[in-house]
């Protein structure tokens, strides 16, 4: 696969699984993540939404390099047109691409904010980061504070600064919003749309579809471990007839404004996969060729999508 | 800053009423123990003075000792003279038990701290290494290695040692704390240490396995904790995670058990000085107790438990001053 030139990071077919161990030595393994595609334009904020439970924070670890042990990752990575190989990674992982987790335990909690937002990178960025606090709207002594005494919208708002501190061109922010108030979620989310002026990329996983739809420019529809459907938000903000995958129209049926019908049936366990179509068993226009074979990620009216019938 | 006062004054009264009630029921308990036992001592004590006691002068001493009062009244003198600070004096060594005491503790604190500070160190270290290198062949050789200390009686080691290192090699002395047929203000502080080195490795060879498959187990739930994941995500790399966030979070449980392990220090001091013929007050444990001599063991036994009391009490002080959501907790 040749990479294009113009993107910042591009996925392809990237395939995540883990051996596990069932009754001592009978090995298993558990396909999180298949044959996923994504690439994300300098200066573009991409929003990967889907249910909880599909994957997606495994995506950020792959993409800096940091799962378990116990992984297997297949498909491509590239980063500025090179392949991100294992060694890259290293030298790449909290100074060109930066994560933003999810929640105040990936702290340590036995070291203070100012520090611990500072990094081990030296010299360290105090003043730099007593500006961020105050744009965030963090008091001076939070510096000062443990993890465990910050409420929930100052532990994301510190999360989010460990990120916006470092001069990375990709930032994977992984769910940075809910506990924030709406106020400061705006805050954050401004905050990632200058930087996103300024060349840089945002990677926003998010199970929080209104959130995608509203703030990003490109939307991808995560599913059971891959992307089902890639597409400007713009059609998301217009609604099913603008939109190309089954899941995608049902996803956004099942929004509280829209006609908050829930799509039927349960996401697959991710050691029992469908053998075809991810979507198939839910799908109401599934057809025998959907269960029988994987549907290859085809281009539509400007998007992607990974569906036969998709138009 | 007078909070802080406060507070002290308020833990220290608390641990001070835990101690003292600790002490009340050691002690009553171990008198019930010894009168229920058939220890005699007036036997014992005639034994000896080595000399032959008619049966008038036996109920003398047993008149003179109150041996034939009831138990109650008994219990309620020895505790009295106990509160004046008089522990009675042992009949094997026809002293005040409480100068036997300071005497024996002194030669046993040199062997126990050593002993206490080198498992310390050195379990820390390497279960910090067989943490940081688990399931690698380090960290599978290391945790057999401490798998057969731990499994290994300490006296069998200690006579193993003996063997070996003073008889076999003859590089260190067969026991005692000093050389013998030197006075005791002759003795220098390197034939002291000399006699020290081999009893503290034995004492120190039973607790540091301990420490080390604590400390890596401890790391290895660390390491495995979101917050090192996000470390890593930030580009920290496996030595910086292990002084950053490794050994800040393993610390705190590290130190707590180094403060509990006075009572295993202290029973297997017991052990050690009798194999090396140690004059601490592990020997004086066993010499009391084969000897029948009540007020030593007695006096041996509150101040064991006073020793152990205290270990537990710095590890709990410690939990409360170098954790900061303890710290809070507590405020």
């Amino acid at each position: 696969m040749q990479p294009h030139n113009d993107t910042l990071l591009e996925i392809h077919d990237l395939s995540v699984s883990f051996r596990m161990y069932h009754h001592g030595l009978e090995q298993t393994k558990l396909q999180v993540i298949s044959d996923l595609q994504l690439t994300v334009a300098p200066g573009e904020i991409v929003a990967v939404a889907g249910s909880s439970g599909s994957g997606k924070s495994l995506l950020a670890s792959a993409i800096l390099g940091i799962l378990p042990h116990n992984a297997a990752v297949s498909g491509h990575l590239h980063y500025k047109g090179q392949e991100l190989t294992a060694e890259r990674q290293r030298q790449l992982r909290g100074t060109e691409i930066a994560l933003v987790p999810q929640s105040v335990s990936y702290l340590d909690p036995l070291m203070k904010t100012g520090p611990q937002t500072d990094g081990h990178r030296r010299p360290k960025p105090v003043e730099k980061r007593s500006a961020l606090f105050r744009r965030l709207g963090l008091p001076e002594q939070t510096a000062k504070l443990y993890p465990f005494q910050l409420s929930g919208g100052m532990a994301r708002r510190v999360l989010v600064s460990t990120a916006l501190l470092t001069d990375a061109r990709l930032i994977i922010a992984d769910e940075p919003t809910p506990g924030m108030s709406l106020d400061q979620a705006l805050e954050a989310l401004r905050l990632f749309r200058e930087m996103a002026k300024a060349g840089k990329s945002v990677l926003l996983i998010t199970h929080d579809i209104d959130l995608a739809f509203e703030f990003a420019d490109t939307v991808a529809v995560f599913y059971a471990g891959t992307t089902v459907e890639t597409a400007p938000a713009s059609d998301f903000r217009i609604g099913p007839a603008a939109l190309r995958h089954p899941y995608s129209k049902a996803l956004w049926q099942s929004l509280p404004q829209n006609a908050f019908h829930p799509v039927e049936g349960f996401q697959p366990y991710a050691g029992d996969l469908p053998k075809g179509c991810l979507f198939a068993p839910r799908c109401p226009c599934k057809t025998t060729q959907c269960t029988t074979q994987v549907p290859p990620m085809r281009e539509v009216r400007g998007g992607k999508v990974r569906c036969y019938h998709g138009t | 800053m007078r909070r802080t006062l406060g507070r002290l004054v308020r833990i220290f009264l608390l641990y001070g009423i835990r101690m003292l009630t600790l002490l009340a029921a050691v002690s009553i308990l171990s008198f019930v123990l010894i009168n229920a036992s058939p220890i005699d001592p007036v036997q014992q004590y005639i034994l000896g003075l080595g000399t032959a006691v008619s049966p008038e002068q036996r109920a003398e001493i047993e008149a003179y000792w109150g041996v034939n009062e009831p138990p109650l009244e008994r219990c309620l003198g020895w505790l009295s003279g106990l509160l004046q600070g008089n522990l009675g004096e042992s009949a094997l060594f026809r002293r005040p038990v409480a100068d036997i005491i300071r005497e024996r503790f002194l030669n046993s604190l040199a062997l126990m701290l050593c002993a206490w500070l080198s498992a310390g160190i050195i379990g820390f270290v390497l279960g910090c290494v067989m943490g940081m290198n688990q399931d690698k062949w380090a960290d599978k050789l290391l945790k057999k290695v401490c798998y057969l200390l731990s499994s290994v009686p300490t006296f069998w080691l200690g006579l193993v040692l003996l063997l070996v290192f003073s008889v076999g090699l003859k590089w260190f002395p067969i026991g005692f704390s000093s050389p013998i047929g030197v006075r005791g203000q002759d003795v220098t502080l390197w034939q002291k240490l000399h006699h020290l080195i081999l009893p503290a490795f034995t004492l120190s060879l039973m607790s540091f396995a301990n420490i080390a498959l604590h400390t890596r187990q401890k790391l290895i739930d660390v390491l495995h904790s979101e917050y090192i994941l996000f470390a890593r995500a930030r580009g920290e790399r496996n030595l910086t995670i292990l002084r950053r966030h490794g050994l800040r979070n393993i610390l705190l449980p590290a130190l707590t058990l180094q403060f509990t392990s006075f009572a295993e220090l202290f029973g297997g001091s017991v052990m050690a000085e009798n194999v090396f013929s140690y004059p601490g007050l592990g020997s004086a444990v066993s010499a009391a107790g084969l000897g029948g001599d009540v007020p030593l063991l007695l006096g041996i036994t509150l101040f064991s438990a006073l020793f152990v009391c205290t270990g537990n009490m710095i590890a709990n002080l410690l939990y409360g001053i170098i954790d900061p959501r303890i710290r809070e907790a507590e405020k």
